[in-house]
C-alpha cells in the first residue's frame, strides 16, 4: 500500500513570528520545524503502513531551509520525501498549495493521502478538501480514529457534540486531528537513517503547474486592544472575589 | 445588486445559529440564495433573516461534501453570484475546499468580516492570536469566503416565507463516502457554543483528574466545559471541548480560564467574553492581558475553595 502523508515546515511557534513588509507574507527562518499537527498524521501514516506492507512518502511544499523539519518527519520512520520548492510559490493561497501538493501525488501513486486538519502556521484548513477533489477521490475530514481494510477506510469524523461514523473505499484522503494517535519519537537509529533518505525536489516544469493566487494582503492594522483588569494574588481568600463577580455579572 | 449563496446547516429542526449569523451579514451585501443542507424543516426562519429563496440539499447517508460541493457549482456556473458564504465549521469547510478546487478559485478562511468593494471583496482576518487585524483582497470571483462563528450577530428581520426548490446533489462517483453511524457525546448543561458561561481548564490542572473540578464548577454554575488544545491533545477531553483558533470560538457573557496560560491559539478563540476570570500561577501568564479578573494562584487551592463557597449558598 502506498502512504503519502503531507506535511509542512512551519517557523518554530515558541518564536515571534514575523511579517515581511509590503507583502505580509511570513518570514521563513532557515531552521524550520515539523509542524507539530503533522506527527500525528505521519505516525497514522507510519502505522497504516506497517500493517499493510506499504511505504509513507512524504510531500511537502515550501522553502526547504535547513530540511530540519522534514528530516524529522524521515526519522520518525517514512520512507522518502518530495518537497517543492520554488520561488513562485511564495505566498502561495491554499489552492494553488493543493494544486501543487496534488501534481506531485499524482505522480508518485497513492492508495491513501494523510493529511493535519489544519496547519499551525497559516490555517486555512481548506487543502485536504482541494487535494481530494483534484484527486477524485473522498476526503474523510476531522478523523479522531482511522481504521483501514483491504480497499476500504472508516473513520470517526468528529461532529459538533460527537462523531459520524464514515466509511469509503480507497484511494482516499484523510485529514486527520490532533490525538488520533500518539506519535512516536525519532530513536537514534532513525535519526541516522533520516539523514540518508533521499528528497526529490521536482520542478513546477516536472509537475505541470504554474504558481498564481489572486489573493493579497492589503494591510495589516492593531486589533482594538482589551485591556487587563484587576489582578489579584491568591492570599487564600481570592475565590470570594470571583464569587463577588459572578455576583456582579448575575451568574449566581 | 450583488448575489449571494449562503451555506446553511440544518441543527436539529432549524437552522444552525452560525447559519443565522451569515444571515444577517449575506442580507446587507445583496440578495441572499441558502443553500440549506438537511430535512428541509423550519425554511420560514431563514426568511425571517432575510434569504428570498432558499434550496434544499439533503444528501441522507452520503457524505455532504462532494456531492453539495458539485451541486453548488452547476449553479455557480448557471446564476454567476458575486459571493458564496460559509462559515469556519467542519461541513462548511469540507464543502468550501471541494467547491473551490472546482471552479478554481481560492478560499478566503476565518474571516471576521467581509465588504465587497467595485469587483472585489475585502475580508479581516485576526492574526496573530487576534493581535491584529490582516485584510485580504481578492479580485477573482465568485468569491468563496469562511466566517468564523460569532462574528456576527443573528436577528430576524420578518421577512417572508422564502420560494423552496430541491438542489438535485449528482452522483459524484469516487469521491463519495457514506455516513453510517452517528455518535453523541454525553452532555451536562448548555452547548459550549452557545452558553452564557463558560469554564475551562488547560494543562495548569497538572492532570485529567483535576478536570473534575471544572465539571463541577461548571455544574454550579449551569455553565459549559471547554478546554485547551494542549489538554485536548494531550487526551484528557475530547476535542468537541476544543476552545481556540482551531476549536470552537465562544463569546459567553462570563468565561473562566482556570490553569491557563493564555496562548495565542486560545485566546483568539475567547477574548471576545464580555467578561474574562482567569486563574493561573505564573504572574505573567498572557491570559491575565484580557482577564477582567486575574487571580494569581494555584488552581488545586483556588478551585476547591470556590466550588465550596458556591456549593454553601
Amino acid at each position: 500500500m502506498k502512504v503519502v502523508v503531507c506535511v509542512k515546515q512551519i517557523p518554530d511557534p515558541a518564536t515571534p513570528y514575523t511579517l515581511e513588509e509590503g507583502t505580509y507574507w511570513l518570514i521563513r527562518p532557515e531552521a524550520q520545524v515539523l509542524d507539530d499537527g503533522d506527527r500525528y498524521g505521519v505516525e497514522m501514516g507510519l502505522q497504516i503502513a506497517e500493517k499493510n506492507q506499504g511505504t509513507v512518502t512524504l510531500v511537502s511544499m515550501g522553502p526547504s531551509g535547513s530540511g530540519q523539519g522534514i528530516r524529522q518527519a524521515l526519522a520518525m520512520g517514512a520512507d522518502k520525501a518530495i518537497l517543492i520548492e520554488d520561488p513562485s510559490l511564495r505566498g502561495s493561497d491554499a489552492l494553488t498549495t493543493a494544486r501543487a501538493l496534488a501534481a506531485a501525488i499524482e505522480r508518485e501513486g497513492f492508495d491513501l493521502v494523510i493529511a493535519g486538519t489544519e496547519s499551525t502556521d497559516g490555517y486555512s484548513g481548506v487543502v485536504p478538501q482541494m487535494l481530494a477533489e483534484l484527486l477524485g477521490v473522498p476526503a474523510l475530514t476531522f478523523a479522531t480514529q482511522v481504521e483501514v481494510a483491504t480497499g476500504t477506510i472508516t473513520i470517526h469524523r468528529q461532529t459538533a457534540d460527537g462523531y459520524d461514523l464514515v466509511e469509503a473505499t480507497l484511494p482516499a484522503v484523510v485529514a486527520v486531528t490532533a490525538g488520533v494517535v500518539e506519535p512516536r519519537y525519532p530513536t537514534f537509529k532513525g535519526i541516522m537513517d533520516a539523514k540518508k533518505k533521499p528528497i526529490e525536489d521536482p520542478s513546477l516544469v516536472d509537475l505541470g503547474i504554474d504558481a498564481s493566487s489572486d489573493q493579497k494582503v492589503a494591510s495589516i492594522v492593531d486589533a482594538p486592544s482589551r485591556t487587563g483588569g484587576r489582578k489579584i494574588e491568591d492570599d487564600g481568600e481570592a475565590h470570594l472575589a470571583i464569587v463577588e463577580l459572578l455576583e456582579e455579572r448575575k451568574v449566581i | 445588486m450583488a448575489s449571494v449563496f449562503v451555506f446553511v446547516e440544518q441543527d436539529g429542526d432549524r437552522p444552525s445559529n452560525l447559519g443565522l449569523e451569515l444571515l444577517a451579514k449575506a442580507r446587507t451585501l445583496g440578495e441572499v440564495t441558502v443553500i440549506y443542507l438537511g430535512k428541509g424543516e423550519s425554511t420560514n426562519l431563514l426568511g425571517e433573516h432575510g434569504a428570498s429563496r432558499v434550496l434544499l440539499a439533503d444528501p441522507g447517508s452520503r457524505l455532504p461534501a462532494a456531492p453539495v460541493a458539485a451541486a453548488i457549482a452547476e449553479r455557480v456556473t448557471s446564476e454567476k453570484p458575486d459571493l458564496i458564504l460559509l462559515g469556519q465549521a467542519y461541513t462548511d469547510r469540507d464543502i468550501a475546499g471541494r467547491l473551490a478546487a472546482r471552479l478554481g478559485v481560492g478560499v478566503l478562511s476565518n474571516a471576521s468580516d467581509i465588504r465587497l468593494v467595485d469587483g472585489s471583496v475585502e475580508t479581516d482576518h485576526e492574526i496573530l492570536g487576534g493581535s491584529m487585524i490582516a485584510t485580504a483582497t481578492s479580485s477573482m470571483g465568485p468569491f468563496i469566503v469562511l466566517i468564523r462563528p460569532k462574528s456576527f450577530v443573528a436577528e430576524a428581520i420578518g421577512g417572508p416565507a422564502p420560494a423552496a426548490e430541491t438542489l438535485e446533489l449528482p452522483d459524484t462517483g469516487p469521491a463519495e463516502a457514506t455516513i453510517t453511524g452517528s455518535h453523541a457525546e454525553e452532555r451536562e448543561g448548555p452547548q459550549l457554543g452557545e452558553a452564557a458561561v463558560v469554564v475551562s481548564g488547560g494543562r495548569g490542572l497538572g492532570s485529567v483528574e483535576a478536570y473534575g473540578m471544572i465539571e463541577q464548577l461548571a455544574k454550579q454554575l449551569g455553565a459549559a466545559t471547554g478546554a485547551t488544545r494542549a489538554i485536548v491533545d494531550a487526551g484528557w477531553v475530547p476535542y468537541a471541548k476544543q476552545v481556540g483558533q482551531t476549536g470552537k470560538t465562544v463569546k459567553p457573557d462570563v468565561y473562566i480560564a482556570a490553569g491557563i496560560s493564555g496562548a495565542m491559539q486560545h485566546l483568539v478563540g475567547m477574548k471576545d467574553a464580555k467578561t474574562i476570570i482567569a486563574i493561573n500561577k505564573d504572574p505573567d501568564a498572557p491570559i491575565f492581558s484580557v482577564a477582567d479578573l486575574g487571580v494569581v494562584g494555584d488552581v488545586h487551592k483556588v478551585l476547591p475553595k470556590l466550588i465550596e463557597a458556591l456549593s454553601a449558598r
